[in-house]
């Protein structure tokens, strides 16, 4: 296969996603579908990146909404002490959640397996109590007002501005990911997953790389609180908590490890789920876990992987 | 010029002595044997060699540089690469994408023009793409390129460990029982890339079980026995020592022996 | 000793016998199957939140205890039946999220099944505080003691002395020799999974008279059972006791003396400190890996 076919099977799903996107508006009868939509898009964007580090790399992150929370408290806290813009806090978060991702990285990533999965885990739940408790600084359980996003002197609201912001911005990182996944970098890290040991004695600095993506996988969730933060107008302590990470987790297992279209599938239905069940809306909670664990059980693939597969069945 | 050399390496294990002063050097460009019976330290030795273990005792030294200790990576960079007796294939990946990773230390772009992708990113991919093909020509799997590496038979699984370790345009390949598991045809074909490679320069050091392979491509033959060195010599010399026939035969005499050397 | 420290030790010793079980059951389980199963914490909410419901329901209070326990038991063993063997042979970060799952799935379904209050249970003793060395101390707290003593006491004679616990000891060395020899291994498992859920559920019933349960309580109490195991070395019994023993008494400790906010924190801190600096605990056993 020629280096063209590759990054033609590359852009036909970006293709797709971009036309789903600008098309999808023509069946919303209201503000609330662009409301959805935009969550969907800031959720994918966080999932894009934890699917790189635990799709592709096969690392395993439990604690990730400790990054969600620092990029939607930069938002908040940046503005109501510092004075700064909005726009300029969300970049210190992403950077902010870059430093930390590199200084919890560089011990946790040595570990394996399930011993990895809770010291993330630990991570995250550490933030989230940070962040209940130093309520000078966050407004405590109650969390904080988040100022509107302002871009080059324009106001950033209502649901179906910040639809096409946040789309776009998921196109983005979308296709970064994809451009990652189809380079050296990409095919080290996918070495990592399979055989870390082949991966050493070809040349590849498993730690360095293992602590690549995972800043990288830190500052896409980083962004993507931030939006979170700014389309609410408030934030609070539950957006880094424990349920939280899970579920990401769950919308990465949901969609397709190692599927970067996955992750708006992941997204969409976990976004989506508790807006449908409405009136029980109380067994959100009992619907979650039955669903993690019918995926992790029977469909540990995810969605997107097994169409594939069925559907390249029937192509035969 | 000796190109790798060893000097009383040892490692234990929870008590067991698995390599026990064991010293061998090695000349650029040869095909050099270690054989021995199962347990006598073999494929510990490889791993010792390759970095993933620190030995206890001994030092390596690689090129007239001493390397005891350095991990798996560091070697690479020097240009030491390996094959795994249980197949260590990257399943999730194409055959040629395997073979890619193994182009891994000579490609040259960032994490951040890999995101971008910058042009220089295009032309690194060319690049490793066409030395992977060629790596994988050589081995005789150019035509499974684009298939799914979990789909090929064990001894092209094989052949395409060799294919990988190749690409990284190593000097010395440590090939770790690449014939173990196929059959004839496949263990011939296993001769001529061993061949092919010495050709170009390559020093390849084999642990192996087949003897009838041992015998045809080695300069020299090296063997081990319960974690110590029995002896070590050309192929014919081996072959005719009362001490490695006695180590193969045992007391009671074994059919490993009796098949080995028939 | 002052008066003040002694009453940290003390309330610390009570929570930490309570975090000492929880992670004694996690190692039973990751004895037998290797599986970090965070549907722990569940088993003690469900013991206390299912007395708390059928006593309000009109059944006498010691059968009410009797029945959740049982029922807590069976709820055990379905994990394991339902959810950890269908996927046998799954990564270990596949089952953790299984088990993750589950512990959701359990307390959505309290949520429903109970509601979003606080409940306590009547103490057995009474609520009058003893006095001991100038500090009081909960007659309950000294019955949540003494109970995890005599379980902690049953267990080792129990492993020790019967030959079906000898089979557990034997599967958690090595399992596939385990098994060559004939051993039903699913069995121990299962019995395992009966065995944790037990006295998780009876560490519920004992403990809600001082902490009171709620239907989200087990995932707090599920980590910290974690990190007494992790602490006393993944794998050891008499690890996790000391373990849950000592973050207790961490927990009161920096909850008197630094910040009462971030007792919580104690246990996560303790978590990462291990894993990074002593990733086998006081007494846990390394394993040789052989590539």
């Amino acid at each position: 296969m020629s280096v063209r076919s590759l990054a033609e099977r590359r852009y036909l799903p970006v293709l797709a996603i971009v036309v789903l996107i600008a098309t999808a508006p023509l069946f919303f009868h209201s503000l609330f579908y662009y409301r959805i939509g935009a969550l969907v898009f800031i959720f994918a964007l966080a999932v894009v990146g934890l699917n790189l580090l635990m799709g592709f790399a096969g690392q395993v992150s439990l604690g990730h909404a400790g990054f969600l929370g620092i990029g939607a408290y930069a938002v908040a806290i940046g503005p109501t002490f510092f004075g700064l813009p909005p726009w300029a806090s969300l970049i210190i978060g992403g950077v902010l959640s870059g430093v930390v991702a590199f200084a919890v990285g560089r011990p946790i990533l040595q570990l394996r397996g399930h011993y990895l999965a809770v010291a993330t885990l630990g991570f995250g739940v550490l933030i989230s109590i940070v962040l209940t408790n130093e309520a000078e600084w966050t407004g405590g359980p109650d969390g904080m007002n988040v100022p509107h996003l302002v871009l080059f002197g324009w106001t950033v609201r209502g649901a179906d501005v910040w639809y096409w912001l946040t789309g776009a911005t998921f196109i983005g990182g979308f296709v970064l990911a994809g451009n990652m996944v189809d380079s050296p970098t990409g095919r080290a890290l996918q070495a990592i997953h399979d055989s870390e040991i082949a991966a050493r004695i070809l040349g590849v600095d498993v730690a360095s790389k293992k602590l690549t993506i995972f800043i990288i996988s830190a500052v896409y969730a980083s962004v993507a609180g931030s939006y979170l933060a700014l389309f609410n107008g408030l934030v609070t302590p539950e957006v880094a908590g424990f349920l939280r990470s899970i579920e990401l987790v769950a919308m990465v297992v949901l969609g397709g490890m190692g599927s970067v279209v996955g992750a708006l599938v992941g997204a969409a239905v976990l976004v989506v789920l508790p807006q449908a069940l409405t009136v029980f809306h109380e067994y959100e909670q009992a619907l979650l876990g039955l669903i993690i664990m019918v995926f992790m059980i029977f469909l540990r693939r995810g969605i997107v992987p097994s169409l594939a597969a069925t559907l390249s069945g029937w192509r035969r | 010029m000796m190109i790798l050399h060893a000097e009383q390496l040892a490692i234990g294990f929870g008590g067991v002595r698995a390599v026990d002063g064991v010293t061998l050097g090695i000349e650029s460009g040869q095909v050099f044997s270690i054989i021995g019976p199962n347990g006598s330290g073999k494929t510990t030795l490889f791993n010792l060699i390759s970095g993933i273990y620190v030995p206890n005792d001994g030092i390596i030294q690689l090129a007239g540089e001493t390397v005891t200790g350095l991990a798996p990576e560091a070697l690479a960079r020097r240009g030491l690469s390996r094959t795994f007796q249980n197949l260590q294939i990257f399943f999730r990946m194409s055959v040629l994408e395997n073979v890619m990773v193994g182009r891994h230390r000579h490609e040259r772009t960032g994490i951040l023009a890999d995101m971008l992708h910058w042009p220089s990113v295009k032309r690194q991919n060319e690049e490793t793409q066409k030395a992977a093909l060629a790596a994988l020509a050589r081995v005789g799997l150019a035509d499974l390129a684009e298939r799914p590496a979990s789909s090929l038979s064990y001894g092209a699984l094989k052949r395409l460990e060799i294919a990988r370790a190749l690409a990284s345009e190593p000097r010395v390949l440590l090939l770790d029982e690449p014939a173990a598991g196929c059959n004839s045809v496949e263990t011939q074909e296993i001769d001529r890339v061993i061949r092919s490679i010495a050709k170009d320069g390559v020093t390849v050091v084999l642990v192996e079980h087949d003897m009838r392979l041992v015998m045809n491509v080695s300069d020299r033959v090296h063997v081990l026995s319960q974690g110590k060195t029995l002896t070590e010599g050309t192929p014919e010399q081996v072959r005719s020592n009362a001490d490695v026939i006695e180590a193969y035969l045992g007391v009671h005499g074994s059919q490993e022996a009796m098949r080995a050397f028939g | 000793m002052t008066a003040e420290l002694l009453q940290f030790i003390f309330s610390g010793l009570t929570v930490g016998a309570v975090y000492a079980l929880v992670g004694l059951g996690f190692t039973l389980i990751y004895n037998a199957s290797d599986i970090i199963n965070f549907a722990q914490g569940e088993f003690v909410m469900l013991g206390g939140m299912i007395t708390v419901f059928l006593a309000a329901a009109g059944v006498p209070l010691p059968l009410a205890a009797l029945l959740a326990i049982a029922l807590t038991t069976t709820v055990g063993l379905a994990l394991h039946r339902f959810a950890i063997e269908p996927a046998r042979g799954a990564s270990p970060v596949a089952l953790i999220m299984i088990t993750i799952g589950a512990s959701i799935f359990l307390r959505g379904i309290a949520q429903i099944v109970f509601d979003k209050r606080f409940h306590s249970l009547p103490s057995l003793f009474g609520n009058e505080p003893v006095r001991f060395g100038g500090a009081t101390i909960l007659p309950q707290s000294l019955v949540v003691l003494a109970s995890a003593g005599i379980i902690v006491l049953l267990l080792w004679l129990f492993i020790e002395r019967t030959l079906l616990g000898k089979a557990v000891a034997a599967t958690a060395a090595n399992r596939l020799a385990a098994r060559l020899i004939g051993m039903n291994t699913r069995r121990i498992v299962d019995f395992s999974f009966a065995v944790s859920a037990l006295i998780g559920a009876i560490a519920g019933i004992l403990i809600t008279p001082i902490t009171l349960t709620s239907y989200d309580a087990g995932t707090l109490l599920a980590l910290k059972g974690f990190a007494a195991a992790m602490l006393g070395g993944m794998g050891s019994g008499p690890g996790a006791v000391v373990g849950g023993l000592v973050l207790g008494m961490l927990e009161a400790l920096s909850a008197g003396y630094i910040s009462s906010n971030y007792k919580d924190a104690v246990a996560f801190l303790v978590i990462l400190v291990v894993l990074i600096f002593m990733p086998h605990g006081l007494f846990g056993r390394a394993k040789i890996e052989r590539v």
